[in-house]
Parts: structure tokens; C-alpha cells; sequence
């Protein structure tokens, strides 16, 4: 194996570090309307993420970097072509950034719901918009012969990618609700297995779609055996939850993320982003990638670093494993809104 | 206004914001880490207070640094994807090491700070917050040193064939000499932004505090307060003075460094700082200039030091600088026809307001020292004012140097090394994205607009936190009273959002 497929694996293993790791956060964040009825209610939701959140996210950053190291042309083509969708995502990820941080600085119910709804754009709109960019990236875009996207904003709106988006944002809202049922006791748990439940069939349904279209579309032999595994995932969920086994169930999700995730990126090998002008336009793990040297450097700091994140990350999942319920939520001790 | 002006103004705007939350970031950490070591050393309650109270704000100000900041990590694909085609193999690999190595790093630790209270063990829970000291600053390191790239190329050849840069040595890049000077300059600017900010709100409630006691009837509630100003307030003022101090020398040093770094790096931003407009012998250092606007012939000097300028490039007063007129005519017979001239009034007044911003951090260390000296505790509403009004200056400083920085490599956006590879060069408008401006445009009203709004919002969470002091709820560290061992009954959460 080339350097260039060990770089292509290892942003592909970032991602799913990313959606599977994010993909609870933004899933908590989206169900705050339907489990969140009560303050203290949404104060349990939050703190199932609280210490995690943040380290969760540079998973994004770590993979952009990534990108821009082993891929520079992948990472200039991807980010100037889909210009309009990654600003969107970037102000929602600002906004849930500072009402996760600020929410309970201030006591007080207004300054709160305005946080929530931070929360719940900066949860909804990158769950939607990550699938409906990777869905186009495995589709192809228009890229002239000099490496520049030149399909405007609304071609990104096509069938399959809004399916994919449709796609990340149920999967996601499944993931983060097998995990609140896991991490949360009392009756935040009981609505959170409930929730689970009813939602596991619906994602079958479009998260099966999508994966088929990817696979009849864009697939590989070998990727028929990530659809099964994909599809076989979400089926035991859909047993599981039914039994309110959410620790199960919450490994079946992950693994459902992982193989989708690996789905697209196995589809998408060995280009990083076909062109639909014309295949020799298409950018590879050939043509887009950095120099040898650039590719033996990274892959030493990658191989000597990502294990121990990996493990500093995985201690932090250990230290806060204990489940929370609507008991353990201190009183606020934020600030009045006005001072007296 | 076409694209590319847009896309510069984007990126100074988002980035000059992020560098208001940053240097905070940068230098609060480690001093909340000697806070706490302290409480952990001394088993005194009020480090502990401290620590919480301090933390507060460090807390507010991370997460609108680090909102800032993803915007960063793909600013460069969104606006500048021709410059990320052309320096990539060079420029990505800080910023991979920079997200693997220190992101992670202090994004993960501040979680376990945040949340550890109680539940980790003391001495741990004290290595969770020096973790994230060492990531914080760490980042610095990584960043400075993909900045100084752009600045000072070094450790790339230049592939003709696919038209860009590639690394050959990644220890080069590590090691370039502008960034060993910058990134010391860096951590001293926000030691002091720190230093203040600390100094600042210790200062004031010091006095707060003595005045609350003087005014009090009740003589419980007045010995009350001045404990709080004697026992608390000053210690860590006095600290946060003393790093103010430190910090400062450290600056001096380091600029002076780099001052001579860029006279032979970068001769035509120092000289536009200086508005040497003619090469001159013995070059006096202009402290007051008037005329029009960015026009070299125009420049009238009213105030200057003989020599200084001569003596801080090479410490001889009597040596030959270059000037800017002379230094266009090298560049144009060098690397065609062109203008290689920054804008000289920017240059200028943001090199002298980065120095004399500085002054207003000098003014509150030696005063505030005074005021304390020999075990006083000032109760003087001006020093309370005084601590108040020096907080923004180093913000202001830490602004204008690298809008100085920044913009006295214009028109470059990678400069050419005098001494490295001739084609590793890159001018701005080769650099940047080829959008229609009305995209960029609507990116930049989106980001001005919501940076402005949360930056209220940051203000006013820092004042309000200021001014309501140290909170009673933490007047003891938690694990005080029994605690239940875990798992056993659960108990409330010691923080939750």
C-alpha cells in the first residue's frame, strides 16, 4: 500500500471519527425540542455531551488539516467549489459552539431558550448539510480542467444528495437517542428508549435507500459487503431498541455510521472527487495529493499520535461513564440577566 | 471592491477578531494553572476561589476563540484555494500537527477540567489544566510556525511541473528562525494580555473590596471585605503584576530579535514601519510623521532619535539601511514590473501603536506594584480605574502587531526569502479564490455581522462576571463534606452546564 491510499484510509477513518463521535452530539442537540420539555430535562441532554463535545469536533478540524497536508488540491477544490454549504455550516457550528459554552451563565429562561435554539440550528443544519456535501462528493461535481468546481449552489441540491442528507440527519437523530437512552437514568432514559424505537424504522427506510443508491450507483463489488453490514446494523437496532438494549443498540448505530461513512469513501476510491465534465478532470488519490516527503512526515505524526488521542479520548469516555438523570443537575448558578 | 479585496478584508476582519480571544486564551491558561497549583500547594481556599473565579472567564473566552477559529482552519480553501494549491505540501502540515498534537490536546483536557471537579483526583484534576496550557500554547507554536512559512520560506524547493511548493524538510520549518523569534513574542504578548486582565479585574475588586470594608457599619461584613482584598485580591495581583513585568522584558527582547530578523528578511516592511522612503546611512527612528497618506513623497519627519533605526537593525547606529524607494526599484528589475510597496501609513502607525499600547500595560505594573508595596492594600478609586482602563491595551497591542505583520508583507502572501529558493514566491491576487464577489461579499456581512453580536454577547458575560466578583458558591472546594465513593449513591453533578 501506497502512502497516498494509507492518506486517503486515514481521512477516511477522521471522518468517521468525526460522524461517529459528532454524530450523538448533533443528534442531542436536534432532539432537545422532542426530549427537552422541561429545563432541567435539556440540562440532562446537554450534560450526556458536556466534557466530550469540544474534543469530539477536532475531529473536523484534525481532518480538514489532514486534508489540506496530504490533499492540498482536494482540500482547495472541496472548500472554494462547496463555498455556500460550508459557510452555512460553519455559522451553525459557531452558534452551537457559544450556546453549549454561555447556555448556563446566565439564570435566566429567555437567555436559555435563545441558547436552545443555537443549539438546535448548530445541531440540525451540519447534520443535514455533511450529508448532502459527501453525497456530491461521491457523485461528482462539475470540475473544469482547472480543478475548480464550476456547478452553482443549487446543482448540490440533487435527488441523491438531498437523500443523503436526509440520511446523516436521521442517523444521527437515531445515534443521539440510543445514546441518551445509554447515558441517562429516569425518565429522560424511558422517552429516549421510546424515541429510539420509533425512530429506528424510518431510518431504515432512508438510510437503506440511500445506501443502495450509493451502492448501485457508485459501488464496488467489494463495498456490497459494507451495504449488508450497514443494513444488518440497523436492522438489530431496530430489535434492540425495540428491547431497550441501548448499549447494544448504540454499538449497532456506530457501527451503521462506520460502514456508511466507509460506503461513500470505498465508492469514491481512487478519486477524491469526480468530475462530471469529464473523467480526466477527476481529481485521484494520484493527482491531488502532496509530495512523498510531505506524505512520510505526516504519516509518522499520525501514527505515533492518533493512538494516544484515541486513548486520552477514550480515558475521558471512561472518567464520565456514569449515567445522569434529572436528580444530579445542580441548581443553576449562573447570573441574573440584569443586574440588580 | 473586487474579489480579492473582499476576501482581504475577510480574512484581516476574522482574523484579527480571533486574535482579540486568543492571546487570553494563550496566557490565562498557564496562570490559571499556577492558581491552582497554588490552592493545591498552600490548601488555601481562596486560590481555590481564584482559580473558579478566573476560570469563568477563561471559560466564556475559549469558546468564541475556538468558534473563531474553525473558521480559520477553512478560510484558506474557501478564499485562498490557489495559495493552498501552491504552498499545501508546505502550509497543511503545521495545521495537521497543530489539530493532531495540540488541538485534541486541550480540547479534550478542558473537558476533563471542566467537569473533574470532585470527580478526579486533586493531583490529576491540577494536570488536566497544565495539559491544557501546554496545548494552548502548543497550537501557537504550530501556527506561528505555518505563518512564518509565508513570511520567511524555508525547508521547500519548488516543483516546476506541478507548479507549487513541496516540503524537504519539515525540521527546517520547525526551526525557521522567524518563527523561533515570533512565537516567543507571541506568548509574551498574551502572558501580558493576561498579566493585565488579571491585574486588571484583581486591581479593581482590591479596591472594591477595601472600600466595601470602609464603608461597612457591621464590623463583621467590613473585616469580611478587607480579608477578601488583603488575603485574595492581592496576592494575585501582585502575580499577575509580576508576569506583566516579565512578560514585558520578554517582549522587548523578542521584537528587538525580530526587528532584526525582518531588516534582512523582509527589508521593505521594516522600512515602510520606519518611512525610510530614501536608502540612508545612520537611519533616525521617526517617532512622529506627517503628510499624505501613504505617499513617500509627502512625509514630512517632525520627531525622530538619531540612529536608533541603523542601531536597531544591526546595533550600529552608523549602518546603511535601505529605503523604500530603492527597495521598489530592486524588486521591479527582480520580479517585474509591479507595486511591492505596502501601505505605508498602516505600516507605520500600527508599528508605533503595537509599542505604545504597550505603555498602558507598563503604567499599571509599576504603579499597582507601588501601590501594593510592603504589604499595602490600596483603596484609591483611581487605581480601581486605572486596573480597569489598562485591561484593553494589550488587546489593542497584540491587534496592531499583526496587522503591522500582516500587512507589511503585502503584496506577498508567501514573500520571497532573499536567501532560499527564487520561485517560492507568491503574490496575494495569485493567491486567492476565483469567486464572484457578490459570494464573498455575502460571506463577509455573515461573519462581520455574528462575530459583532457574539462579541457583545462575550463583552457583556465578562463584565457581568467581573463585577459580581468571586461567587460564594464556591467559597469551599467541592470533596470539602463526605463524599459518597463512586458508584455508590448518585450524587449532584459539581458542574453542569
Amino acid at each position: 500500500m501506497g502512502l497516498q491510499e494509507f492518506w486517503f484510509i486515514l481521512i477516511a477513518v477522521l471522518f468517521v471519527g468525526y460522524f461517529v463521535l459528532e454524530g450523538f452530539d448533533f443528534g442531542v442537540g436536534m432532539l432537545f425540542p422532542v426530549l427537552g420539555r422541561t429545563d432541567t430535562r435539556r440540562r440532562v441532554m446537554l450534560n450526556t455531551i458536556g466534557p466530550v463535545w469540544d474534543g469530539n469536533e477536532v475531529w473536523l478540524i484534525t481532518a480538514g488539516g489532514a486534508l489540506f497536508a496530504a490533499f492540498p488540491d482536494w482540500y482547495a477544490t472541496l472548500f472554494s467549489g462547496f463555498y455556500l454549504p460550508l459557510l452555512l455550516i460553519l455559522v451553525a457550528l459557531i452558534l452551537r459552539i457559544c450556546a453549549i459554552e454561555w447556555r448556563g451563565k446566565i439564570d435566566d429562561p429567555t437567555w436559555r431558550s435563545r441558547c436552545d435554539i443555537g443549539i438546535m440550528i448548530g445541531s440540525w443544519v451540519p447534520a443535514v448539510l455533511w450529508g448532502v456535501a459527501f453525497a456530491n462528493i461521491v457523485r461528482g461535481v462539475a470540475i473544469d480542467e482547472n480543478k475548480k468546481v464550476v456547478s452553482g449552489f443549487f446543482d448540490l441540491l440533487n435527488p441523491y444528495a438531498l437523500l443523503g442528507g436526509a440520511t446523516t440527519a436521521i442517523v444521527f437523530a437515531l445515534h443521539g437517542a440510543v445514546f441518551l437512552a445509554l447515558k441517562t437514568s429516569g425518565e429522560v432514559r424511558e422517552d429516549a428508549v421510546k424515541l429510539a424505537a420509533r425512530l429506528s424504522i424510518p431510518t431504515v427506510v432512508v438510510a437503506g435507500a440511500f445506501v443502495l443508491w450509493t451502492q448501485l450507483s457508485f459501488g464496488k463489488g467489494w463495498t456490497w459487503i459494507l451495504v449488508a453490514v450497514a443494513a444488518a446494523a440497523l436492522l438489530g437496532v431496530v430489535a434492540l431498541t425495540a428491547v431497550a438494549r441501548e448499549g447494544w443498540a448504540f454499538v449497532l448505530t456506530t457501527v451503521a455510521v462506520i460502514a456508511t461513512v466507509a460506503l461513500l469513501f470505498g465508492s469514491l476510491y481512487p478519486n477524491l472527487m469526480p468530475s462530471t465534465i469529464d473523467e480526466a478532470y477527476n481529481l485521484t488519490i494520484y493527482n491531488a495529493s502532496s509530495s512523498p516527503y510531505t506524505l512520510k512526515v505526516m504519516t509518522w505524526a499520525a501514527v505515533f499520535m492518533t493512538p494516544v488521542v484515541i486513548g486520552y479520548q477514550a480515558w475521558t469516555y471512561w472518567v464520565f461513564r456514569q449515567r445522569i438523570s434529572t436528580k444530579q443537575i445542580p441548581p443553576s448558578i449562573g447570573l441574573p440577566l440584569k443586574t440588580r | 471592491m473586487d474579489a480579492l479585496d473582499v476576501s482581504r478584508w475577510q480574512f484581516g476582519i476574522t482574523t484579527v477578531y480571533h486574535f482579540i480571544l486568543v492571546p487570553l486564551t494563550i496566557g490565562l491558561a498557564p496562570l490559571i494553572a499556577i492558581m491552582q497549583t497554588m490552592w493545591v500547594i498552600t490548601k488555601k481556599d481562596h486560590w481555590y476561589r481564584l482559580t473558579k473565579f478566573f476560570g469563568k472567564f477563561f471559560l466564556i473566552n475559549f469558546a468564541l476563540g475556538v468558534a473563531t477559529g474553525i473558521v480559520q482552519e477553512f478560510q484558506f480553501g474557501m478564499n485562498w484555494s490557489e495559495y493552498s494549491r501552491f504552498v499545501g505540501d508546505v502550509f497543511g502540515a503545521p495545521l495537521a500537527l497543530e489539530g493532531l498534537v495540540a488541538f485534541f490536546l486541550e480540547s479534550t483536557f478542558l473537558g476533563l477540567w471542566i467537569f473533574g471537579w470532585g470527580r478526579l483526583p486533586k493531583l490529576v484534576h491540577l494536570a488536566t489544566i497544565w495539559l491544557v496550557a501546554i496545548g494552548v500554547n502548543a497550537s501557537a507554536f504550530f501556527i506561528i510556525a505555518a505563518n512564518s512559512f509565508m513570511q520567511h520560506p524555508v525547508g521547500a524547493r519548488y516543483n516546476a511541473e506541478r507548479g507549487r511548493a513541496e516540503l524537504t524538510s519539515i525540521w527546517e520549518l520547525l526551526t525557521n528562525n522567524t518563527a523561533l523569534a515570533a512565537f516567543p513574542h507571541v506568548v509574551a504578548g498574551a502572558l501580558l494580555t493576561a498579566g493585565t486582565f488579571v491585574a486588571g479585574i484583581g486591581g479593581w475588586s482590591m479596591v472594591r473590596s477595601m472600600r466595601r470594608a470602609k464603608e461597612a457599619t457591621d464590623l463583621a461584613v467590613a473585616a469580611e471585605h478587607e480579608s477578601t482584598a488583603r488575603t485574595m485580591f492581592r496576592p494575585v495581583t501582585i502575580l499577575a503584576l509580576w508576569v506583566m513585568v516579565a512578560s514585558g522584558v520578554g517582549l522587548a527582547i523578542t521584537g528587538d530579535i525580530q526587528a532584526k530578523l525582518m531588516f534582512e528578511q523582509q527589508p521593505m516592511k521594516m522600512a515602510s514601519a520606519e518611512s525610510l522612503c530614501h536608502t540612508e546611512t545612520g537611519a533616525d527612528f521617526s517617532i512622529l510623521t506627517v503628510g499624505t497618506q501613504n505617499n513617500c513623497e509627502n512625509i514630512t519627519q517632525l520627531i525622530s532619535i538619531p540612529g536608533l533605526t541603523s542601531f536597531l537593525a544591526n546595533g550600529d547606529p552608523n549602518s546603511t539601511l535601505q529605503g523604500v524607494t530603492e527597495l521598489q526599484a530592486q524588486y521591479e528589475e527582480q520580479f517585474g514590473p509591479g507595486n511591492y510597496k505596502p501601505n505605508l501609513f498602516v505600516t507605520y502607525w500600527t508599528f508605533r501603536a503595537m509599542i505604545g499600547w504597550a505603555a498602558g500595560s507598563a503604567v499599571l505594573a509599576v504603579v499597582g506594584l507601588w501601590m501594593t508595596r510592603g504589604g499595602r492594600v490600596p483603596d484609591k478609586k483611581w487605581f480601581g480605574w486605572l486596573s480597569l482602563l489598562a485591561i484593553p491595551t494589550p488587546f489593542l497591542g497584540n491587534s496592531a502587531g499583526w496587522v503591522f505583520t500582516e500587512m507589511g508583507r503585502q503584496p506577498w502572501v508567501v514573500h520571497p526569502n532573499p536567501t532560499g529558493v527564487d520561485q517560492i514566491r507568491l503574490t496575494v491576487d495569485q493567491g486567492v479564490s476565483d469567486h464572484p464577489t457578490s459570494l464573498v461579499v455575502f460571506s463577509l456581512i455573515v461573519f462581520t455581522l455574528l462575530y459583532a453580536a457574539l462579541g457583545v454577547v462575550w463583552f457583556m458575560l465578562i463584565r457581568r462576571y467581573a463585577i459580581a466578583g468571586p461567587s460564594d458558591h464556591d467559597k469551599h472546594p467541592p470533596g470539602d463534606e463526605e463524599e459518597p465513593e463512586e458508584p455508590g449513591e448518585p450524587k449532584q453533578l459539581s458542574f453542569a452546564y
